[in-house]
């Protein structure tokens, strides 16, 4: 803080100091500086935030055709079939990534970030190219790597341990062979979080435990652990809102749908089917609003959780 | 002597496991690049190349552009790649140019409605972006932007995360005695953002580009939802499309694919230090 800068609260506070020249200056800079992204953020932003909320109470036919029908939506929601099928299915997707991809990002974080690893920096890059492709090219790839007699996933596994060629994964296993494609895609995200993370980690506290007679597992739960818990948290949350928001790799991969018994609707999807398939916006925004709730209170858990870590070490 | 060997056996195992891998990783990149060269017949009995009597066992003569051939002809690809190239340097541009400046405002400048602002931006950070898209398509309607190029541009021009992302850069790389001294030789505030601050913001300058350009890059259900010319179609929507027309042609479909992966894959290669200290350093710092 410079004595500059704090002429403008004091100008706020119950003394009303005489407006400098500078500050003066310096506010309207400010404003002149925030107003062309604030202008955008409001339009697009704040405004359709705010028209969210009218939306979901009623019922649309396209952006031209609205009834009002009050908590209907949502009303109509819990009681929808398909609603329940979607959130399901993202829940249990959502747990496999974060049950299998998390540990697995760790794991090798921690064999990276070895000191005796020789081309750190290539494994790193190969690990991590597969979050370039983006969901909707990585769902044209996985769309034939899983096809049943010509995909490479059951031609390698045939070839490997004699696994069926026909093994029906984007007909039957849609769910695994998601969880599949967005370990491929994913894990080397995850990764390099984890490795700036573990420079966290004080070495000559890891030293200490190694002189003090702790194995490699002790030393983990005790210095690497707690060090990496504030970002590991972080990895955590945002894997999880990207994971409950799955869309493109599904609908890519499964031909625009839900795929056979809607096994592979989503619940972003259902909200896309119903707002731009069916054509029903409000019934969208009310599907917008459960997730958007779900997940903010899982944001506000986080923070607590970590916040209270942070407290105890 | 003995841990020695054990240190040395340990360091082998572990390379050799990251080798193997990174070998897991790269193999559907290599598949898709051999995939786009080869028949239907020959994508279901050879995993990578095709197995004949050629050099090294491999039938090159059945390696072909056919895949390549059919997708310049048949699908709109050029100008899918035009419009992916615009959408997504613009967008670049625009986003970081505006959120570093509304970054550096609420970092070095204090105004009236500073924290009202700033409140504004963390609360925005966590609107997940599906709970917009219906009443952000109606707001587009309402301007009568639908199936333009600016129902992508304006939207993704102001990101409230950059501004985060900015803020925390200014508080961290931007002195303020420098400013300061700035002010005293009579330099304006606004080409004191461009002259001091934003060299200074370098680094998160050429990882919020990347970021954002990669983000619009890989944008599929933005244009799908706000465009309706086919011929305005980025790549995203172009290639997905393949998907519904020439499901049967695996040739074509990864060349589509390849086609649009390289290029950012290319970009990434020759940024990647920047992409990756500006991934992280949200978490890390935040």
């Amino acid at each position: 803080m410079t004595t500059l800068n704090m002429d403008g609260p004091s100008v706020r506070g119950k003394m009303k100091a005489p407006v400098s020249p500078l500050a003066k200056r310096s506010a309207i800079a400010g404003w002149l500086m925030l107003a062309p992204w604030l202008l955008l953020f409001i339009i697009f932003t704040v405004w359709p935030l705010f028209m969210a909320a009218g939306l979901a109470g009623s019922q649309t036919f396209g952006p031209k055709v609205t009834t009002p029908v009050g908590f209907g939506n949502f009303k109509n929601l819990f009681a929808d079939p398909l609603f329940f099928l979607a959130c399901k299915n993202t829940i249990l997707y959502t747990l496999g990534s974060l049950f299998i991809q998390l540990p697995l990002a760790l794991g090798l974080a921690l064999l990276l970030n070895r000191p005796d690893i020789r081309a750190r920096a290539f494994f790193r890059l190969v690990i991590f190219s597969p979050a370039l492709v983006g969901a909707a090219f990585s769902a044209m790839m996985f769309a034939v790597i899983l096809e049943k007699r010509t995909g490479l996933l059951n031609l390698i596994l045939n070839r490997l341990v004699g696994w069926d060629v026909q093994f029906p994964w984007l007909q039957e296993h849609i769910l695994p062979a998601l969880i599949i494609a967005s370990l491929w895609q994913w894990t080397g995200f995850n990764m390099v979080y984890f490795l700036a993370a573990l420079q966290n980690v004080r070495q000559d506290l890891l030293e200490a435990a190694r002189l003090d007679g702790a194995g490699p597992i002790r030393r983990f739960m005790l210095v690497t652990l707690p060090a990496i818990k504030p970002v590991g948290g972080f990895v955590v949350l945002l894997s999880v809102i990207g994971s409950m928001q799955l869309f493109e790799l599904p609908y890519i991969m499964l031909s625009s749908s839900g795929g056979p018994e809607n096994r592979g609707l989503t619940v972003v999807m259902y909200l896309f089917q119903q707002g731009f398939e069916a054509g029903d916006l409000g019934y969208a925004s009310a599907i917008g609003w459960v997730l958007a709730v779900f997940l903010m209170m899982l944001a506000l858990i986080q923070r607590k959780v970590s916040g209270d870590a942070e407290v105890q070490t | 002597m003995n841990t020695r060997i054990s240190r040395i056996l340990q360091s082998i195992v572990t390379h050799a496991g990251l080798v193997l891998v990174s070998v897991v990783f790269l193999v559907p990149f290599l598949w898709l690049i051999a995939t786009s060269f080869k028949t239907n017949s020959d994508v279901a009995e050879s995993v990578l190349l095709p197995i004949g009597d050629g050099l090294f066992g491999v039938a090159w003569d059945r390696l072909n552009l056919d895949g390549y051939r059919k997708l310049f002809n048949q699908s709109p690809i050029w100008s899918g790649m035009i419009a992916s190239t615009f959408l997504a340097s613009v967008t670049a541009v625009c986003a970081t140019l505006l959120s570093s400046m509304a970054g550096y405002a609420l970092a070095k400048l204090r105004f009236r409605g500073h924290k009202l602002a700033l409140g504004l931006v963390m609360a925005a950070v966590i609107i997940p972006g599906p709970l917009l898209l219906a009443p952000g398509f109606v707001v587009l309607h309402k301007m009568g932007l639908l199936d333009s190029y600016w129902a992508l541009i304006l939207p993704a021009a102001a990101p409230a995360f950059g501004v985060f992302l900015f803020r925390q850069a200014a508080i961290g790389a931007v002195p303020d005695t420098l400013l300061e001294a700035a002010r005293i030789d009579g330099c304006g505030e606004v080409r004191m953002f461009f002259m001091v601050a934003l060299p200074l913001l370098r680094p998160m300058v050429g990882a919020f580009m990347l970021i954002t350009f990669l983000g619009v890059w890989t944008n599929f259900i933005g244009p799908q939802v706000v465009l309706q010319t086919p011929g305005k179609f980025p790549l995203a929507v172009v290639v997905a499309q393949l998907r519904g027309s020439y499901y049967q042609e695996y040739a074509m479909m990864m060349a589509g694919t390849l086609m649009s992966v390289l290029p950012v894959l290319i970009l990434f290669l020759m940024l990647q230090r920047e992409f990756i200290s500006g991934l992280t350093s949200g978490a890390v710092k935040g």
